[in-house]
């Protein structure tokens, strides 16, 4: 199957510290691979990295077939990100933040709502301005201005945390939707048995780096642990 | 053009929603007017004299609240990522921003001409000149202002940095704006139309300086 991440002995700063220290990592078109580690493990750092967001400091990698040196720029529009802070306009109302997402990414309106109805955020809230929102609707909201984009590659950090179960459980049918479309996924979350539920493999990062074949056991396809 | 049109309307709906413009920014403009009246405590034929440069100078300390503004919506909860993510160019959202700004400051400019008309008894001889440098102006304020205020997100310090960085950039401003409209209001006698040039050299400089380095600033600042 086609390789939609390739990375190899990739380093990447925050500073002077390392926070990926010689990642290799393959993720195939369509897989939904499922990141765990401690705090600090650099979680985030990879995500933002397969995102375009910083650069690659050492070693080589490609996502979606753009270089992580010389092609973040065309590979940006074709990756979504949710991260832990929602990248949203907090003084706009859920509504004009969809429909400002789906009108720079080429999509309607009526996506947008669609998108919204997904993730069950009630109507009712489309005119209110997302500072008023919950915790948890707010990031409902998000991941519906991420779905509206229809990206190649979903990155997501914590798309489970602070929501409740019909929440996770909209999150999780978002995930298997993409990729049944072919969008391949990564996330990255401490919520294991909701994020497992859509997984088909788990990597573990440890330190800024993916050990190696003494954790091969860990990087095994979901199903075949389970087994 | 629909998406730099989609960047300046997303802007400017914030700040109408936020109302930071009118119940913050547009009071210190005026207050500024006033306290440079009271400080120079003059009688109104100096005022009016000197009425130029004390609009210039509250124009300019008015921009800069502004732009830091602009900085501040999209550092709040990362929305600066988002907009790297999009598909539109940098370009586009450094011309949406500076479009949004500029439109903001055309009409904290308005309010100030009103102020500086009742406060100095200022007098406008040659309105067509006056628009014009303000113009001119304006779009170099917003484009300077937009291109270093992104240039000042990432740091810690950027409330106290901007107004550093951003105040030598905008003298020339000062001295071009305050000339144009010292003909304008028939202070001074020059060349207004000469200092519009200039006005119009820094804008475009800007303008273009900015579509280009707003990108790679962009990215430094995730």
């Amino acid at each position: 199957m086609e390789s939609a991440i390739w990375l190899r002995d990739a380093v990447c700063c925050r500073g002077v510290f390392p926070a990926l220290a010689g990642v290799d990592l393959d993720v195939a078109t369509g897989e939904i691979l499922l990141l765990r580690g401690p705090n600090g493990a650099g979680k985030t750092t990879l995500l933002r990295l397969l995102a375009g967001l910083v650069s690659l400091d050492d070693g080589r990698g490609t996502v979606l077939g753009c270089d992580l040196r010389s092609d973040r720029r065309a590979l940006r529009p074709q990756v979504g990100l949710l991260g832990h802070e929602l990248m949203l306009y907090e003084d706009l109302t859920v509504a004009e933040n969809l429909r400002f997402f789906a009108a720079l990414a080429g999509a309607s309106g009526a996506e947008a709502q669609a998108a919204l109805d997904r993730l069950e955020v009630a109507s009712r809230l489309g005119d209110v301005p997302l500072r008023r929102l919950s915790a948890g609707q707010r990031k409902r909201v998000a991941a519906a201005a991420l779905a509206v984009r229809r990206p190649r590659l979903w990155l997501l950090d914590e798309p489970h945390a602070g929501l409740d179960e019909s929440g996770r459980g909209a999150v999780n049918r978002l995930v298997r939707d993409a990729a049944g479309r072919g969008a391949t996924v990564v996330l990255a979350s401490h919520e294991a048995p909701a994020a497992a539920e859509v997984a088909t493999r788990t990597v573990h990062l440890v330190g800024g780096i993916i050990p190696g074949p003494a954790a091969a056991a860990a990087q095994q396809p979901v199903e075949m642990r389970d087994a | 053009m629909r998406d730099v049109l989609l960047v300046a309307g997303k802007d400017l709906r914030i700040e109408l929603r936020s109302r930071v413009l009118l119940f913050q920014v547009a009071p210190f403009a005026v207050a500024t007017l006033v306290l440079l009246g009271f400080a120079l405590d003059a009688d109104r034929s100096a005022l009016r004299n000197f009425s130029p440069g004390l609009f210039w100078v509250a124009v300019l300390l008015t921009a800069l609240l502004a732009a830091q503004r602009s900085v501040a919506i999209e550092h709040a909860g990362r929305a600066a990522d988002a907009l790297l993510l999009s598909a539109t160019s940098p370009a586009r959202i450094f011309a949406g921003k500076a479009l949004a700004l500029a439109a903001q400051l055309a009409v904290l400019e308005a309010l100030l001409g009103v102020a500086m008309v009742v406060l100095y008894d200022a007098r406008v001889d040659h309105f067509g000149l006056a628009v014009a440098s303000a113009s001119a102006a304006t779009v170099g304020i917003a484009a300077a202002g937009t291109l270093y205020g992104v240039l000042a997100a990432p740091l810690g310090v950027r409330e106290t940095l901007l107004p550093v960085l951003l105040l030598p950039v905008f003298a020339p401003v000062l001295i071009g704006a305050t000339r144009a409209f010292g003909d304008a209001l028939g202070t001074a006698a020059v060349n207004g139309w000469a200092w519009f040039g200039l006005l119009g050299l820094f804008a475009l400089v800007y303008a273009i300086f900015g579509a280009l380095a707003y990108g790679p600033l962009l990215e430094a600042e995730t």
